[in-house]
């Protein structure tokens, strides 16, 4: 039609795949149940490497005006300020220099104070491409509001599974949920990567799309309970996971080049933001095959409510 | 699900057409655009600052300062009511969060608690019940009484000082130069200050963190501070520190309490130079009422001297030459150019009620917004590209049309974040290239569904028709969800973080309109048009 000749696309899948998907499920959910359990160790002994969004204190990047930045030079006059833990390090490329300065004792005018003594010593043989100050009443705030968004999004996408689905859905869609946000959180403590209030925009995300693609599993699994009412749950799970399949690893693939290429090509201010969605899109695509779908048949699903309800809207 | 009405087609038609329309602007230059007709849509989507650089300036009101001030203010309404009514007192004074006031003689109780009462004033609505009054007085002995400010009136008063300081730092910055900032109420204590354009925000900070109150007090005439000090500080005076760094400039002054003249008096200031001496200096010139108070106080003083004082310290005490009646005088002060300036803005746009403290500041300096975008722009293509090879690679014909009901969504997310005023920002980038991934998993649930009707032995129509309707189901549920999120990081999130939930939240309403009408047309005309073509066995380009 139009300008547009007829031509099949190519089938990158295999249809009609049968993989036991359920067969992995114990070692999966021990294996799970485990990084959740590293996850919140880490989080709880090594903690958090907050930026200055959730820490407070200073952030400055700057660029050298001629050649590669001097790091020694920087450090040395900088920590001549005392102002406890300073990190000076190059970003990106030779020239560009990233410096954070932890919260000053102080309150809010201190941060200030430290900002402008900083900003002395840098001179004009730096330009400054980004400055972040926070004081401690706005980086209090900030974690709070992360954290409660966090949480709310949790409950509300629960809330929403639970009343489209049975109590089985949500209760796994929880469980899935929980898992990927987590052990993203897991990994950013393992490796001290910055969290700042990007990567829970980024947990957010990884929250919507893991539920997206837990929600695809379960639409399927819904319809194949009223489809085959005689087939063994473990089967109908198996199936519905197969069916299924081509959807979530073409989707899957779509979004991983697209992160791809905003992780090499975004730049670095949103560096540890796409890593954190790469991570994230991985972590739920597992979790909504091998946590989300598996917990169904440990909790068991009732058909006749299932059914019933099928019957109630065809009415 | 596969037949439009004509009308149908229409409506999606002008949707598409008016996103073009609210699209357009921002491929054109702004000077191209202002010879566009006026019919047309011209505005732009803002540029964040993260984009386009400038400063983010978070600013709060000290209120302990405030609360202080009106302490100060209640005590001296309190003394006055109650000397007017001639009751005895021997204490007054502020305790706490309250004024303490203690009489000579437990008899006059009643009378006083009458000259207290006179303070309160009513605030809120009594009609919706919200009344209430601003202070408490309370009796706590038959000889004490506690002025107390209600919770509900500091907050009136904080509201209040937060909508004075407004106005003040608009006068402020707007003085600073012609670009587009933006001042405003951020809850109740807080103001958020936008300069786009601005990196260094030395001068900014300096501008708007100077309370600026200027105040003309008298000296005392033959006491000094040290001898007041050693004796005793003589009834309405009090010890001022000065900043006057002048050789021979005392470090404090012995100043009456009550202002000659106060700082609301003043109409104007200008920077400029002593014409003897060459030194930067600040003209100013009172009001009527300001310029009578003076002209009467230096009539009366002709060589005494009088103190200038900024932010309660002395930054002047000239002595009176000659009487003052014009109402114009000059302030010098060891000023360096730069503070005469600011200072002059400051006078000009009044004082503010209480000192603002920077709570939060994010700059960002042109060259990385510009680099930003940059990255921001080739990330993008390259991330369509590489959805548009694997959609078309995976699903042939309807590939194709997939990839148009993208660049609808595309198209249309751009409108309306134009038609709404949306900033984007670099997490808004994001948030847009992450909503391509989202709109193609739509189509990609619709099309494999209808590649398993097909292989059920289904006919065309039949698959294809069964492919959108059960795919919509799913896309809705799992699109809601994404939404609800979106809509929650929206909601609590600040910064960054909105930036990234209003595009997104955006992106997923345009990409189900995209994936399920967009593509359900072309589909639906594509299979009209096989029909006529070939008859009855039609085999699906999927």
């Amino acid at each position: 039609m139009f300008l547009v000749p007829d031509f099949k696309g190519y089938d990158f899948f295999p249809h009609g795949t049968r993989l036991n998907f359920m067969k992995f499920k114990n070692v999966c959910f021990f294996a799970s149940l485990a990084l959740m359990a590293i996850s919140l160790a880490l989080i709880f002994t090594k903690g958090f490497n907050y930026g200055v969004d959730f820490k407070g204190g200073a952030m400055i990047e700057v660029k050298s005006k001629q050649g590669p930045a001097n790091i020694a030079d920087l450090r040395s006059k900088i920590g001549a300020l005392d102002l406890g833990d300073v990190q000076i390090q190059t970003f990106g490329t030779p020239e560009d220099v990233l410096i954070r300065i932890e919260e000053q004792p102080g309150g809010e005018a201190a941060q200030q104070e430290t900002l402008a003594k900083v900003q002395g010593v840098l001179g004009d043989a730096y330009e400054q491409r980004r400055v972040e100050v926070v004081g401690p009443a706005v980086s209090s705030e900030l974690r709070r509001t992360g954290t409660i968004a966090v949480f709310f999004s949790i409950v509300a996408i629960m809330m929403y599974v639970w009343f489209r689905f049975e109590w089985q859905f949500a209760v796994g869609t929880l469980v899935a949920l929980a898992h990927d946000v987590l052990v993203t959180a897991g990994i950013f403590s393992l490796f001290q990567m910055e969290f700042d209030l990007s990567i829970v925009a980024a947990l957010l995300t990884i929250l919507g799309y893991s539920v997206n693609d837990t929600v695809v599993v379960s639409d399927r699994i819904r319809e194949n309970l009223r489809k085959y009412k005689r087939m063994d749950l473990t089967e109908l799970l198996n199936l519905s996971i197969n069916e299924t399949l081509s959807r979530t690893i073409l989707t899957g693939v779509t979004t991983i080049a697209v992160l791809i290429a905003l992780f090499f090509l975004g730049g670095a201010v949103i560096h540890n933001f796409t890593f954190a969605m790469l991570f994230g899109v991985l972590i739920g695509t597992y979790s909504s095959i091998f946590i989300g779908a598996p917990i169904l048949e440990y909790l068991g699903v009732k058909r006749e409510t299932v059914v019933g309800s099928e019957v109630k809207t065809a009415n | 699900m596969l037949h439009f009405e004509r009308w149908k087609i229409i409506a999606i038609l002008l949707t598409v057409a008016t996103g073009i329309l609210f699209a357009l602007p921002n491929f054109v230059s702004k000077e191209r655009l202002a010879s566009w007709p006026d019919f047309l849509p011209k505005r732009q989507m803002p540029l964040g600052l993260d984009l386009r650089g400038g400063a983010h300036l978070l600013l709060a009101l000290d209120q302990n300062e405030i609360r202080k001030d009106w302490l100060q203010g209640v005590q001296d309404a309190a003394r006055a009511n109650l000397r007017e009514a001639k009751i005895g007192f021997s204490g007054i004074g502020i305790d706490g969060n309250s004024v303490k006031v203690t009489l000579v003689k437990p008899e006059d109780a009643a009378r006083a608690e009458t000259e207290l009462k006179k303070l309160i004033s009513p605030i809120g609505n009594a009609l919706l019940g919200t009344g209430g009054n601003d202070l408490d007085v309370a009796k706590v002995a038959p000889n004490q009484f506690t002025i107390t400010p209600t919770a509900q009136g500091f907050d009136q008063r904080l509201t209040n000082a937060t909508t004075a300081s407004i106005e003040t730092i608009n006068r402020r910055v707007n003085a600073l130069g012609t670009a587009e900032s933006t001042v405003v109420r951020q809850g109740t204590d807080r103001i958020l200050v936008q300069y786009p354009g601005l990196s260094d925000t030395r001068q900014l900070k300096d501008l708007i963190g100077q309370t600026a109150k200027l105040s003309f007090h008298a000296v005392h005439p033959t006491l000094g501070p040290e001898e007041a000090r050693a004796s005793r500080i003589p009834l309405g005076y009090k010890i001022f520190a000065s900043t006057d760094t002048e050789r021979g400039a005392p470090p404090e002054y012995l100043l009456q309490e009550t202002v000659i003249v106060p700082g609301d008096d003043l109409e104007d200031a200008q920077p400029g130079f002593d014409q003897r001496t060459t030194e930067p200096i600040i003209s100013f010139r009172f009001n009527t009422a300001g310029a009578r108070k003076f002209g009467k106080y230096t009539q009366e003083n002709v060589g005494r001297p009088f103190a200038i004082l900024l932010d309660d310290k002395v930054i002047s005490a000239p002595v009176i030459r000659e009487p003052i009646l014009g109402g114009t005088g000059q302030i010098s002060g060891s000023f360096s150019v730069e503070t005469a300036n600011n200072l002059a803005i400051q006078l000009r746009s009044g004082a503010l009620p209480a000192k603002l403290t920077v709570v939060e500041e994010r700059t960002v300096g042109p060259s990385l917004g510009a680099d930003s975008i940059d990255a921001g722009m080739r990330a993008g293509l390259v991330g369509l590209a590489a959805t548009v090879i694997l959609t078309v690679a995976a699903y042939g014909t309807f590939g194709v049309y997939a990839v148009i009901g993208l660049m609808v969504h595309g198209i249309l997310i751009l409108a309306l974040m134009s038609a709404i005023g949306t900033t984007l920002t670099l997490p808004g980038i994001a948030g847009f290239v992450l909503t391509i991934a989202m709109a193609v998993d739509a189509n990609v649930l619709i099309y494999e569904r209808i590649r398993e009707e097909l292989r059920a032995g289904k006919t065309a129509i039949a698959a294809i028709d069964g492919g959108f309707q059960r795919a919509f189901v799913t896309i809705l549920d799992s699109q809601l969800t994404t939404l609800a999120a979106a809509l929650i990081m929206f909601w609590l999130g600040s910064g960054p973080i909105r930036g990234f939930a209003v595009t997104l939240s955006l992106g997923i309403i345009t990409s189900v309109f995209a994936a399920v009408t967009i593509t359900r047309l072309l589909a639906a005309m594509w299979l009209k048009n096989a029909k006529t073509a070939k008859g009855r066995a039609i085999q699906v380009p999927i």
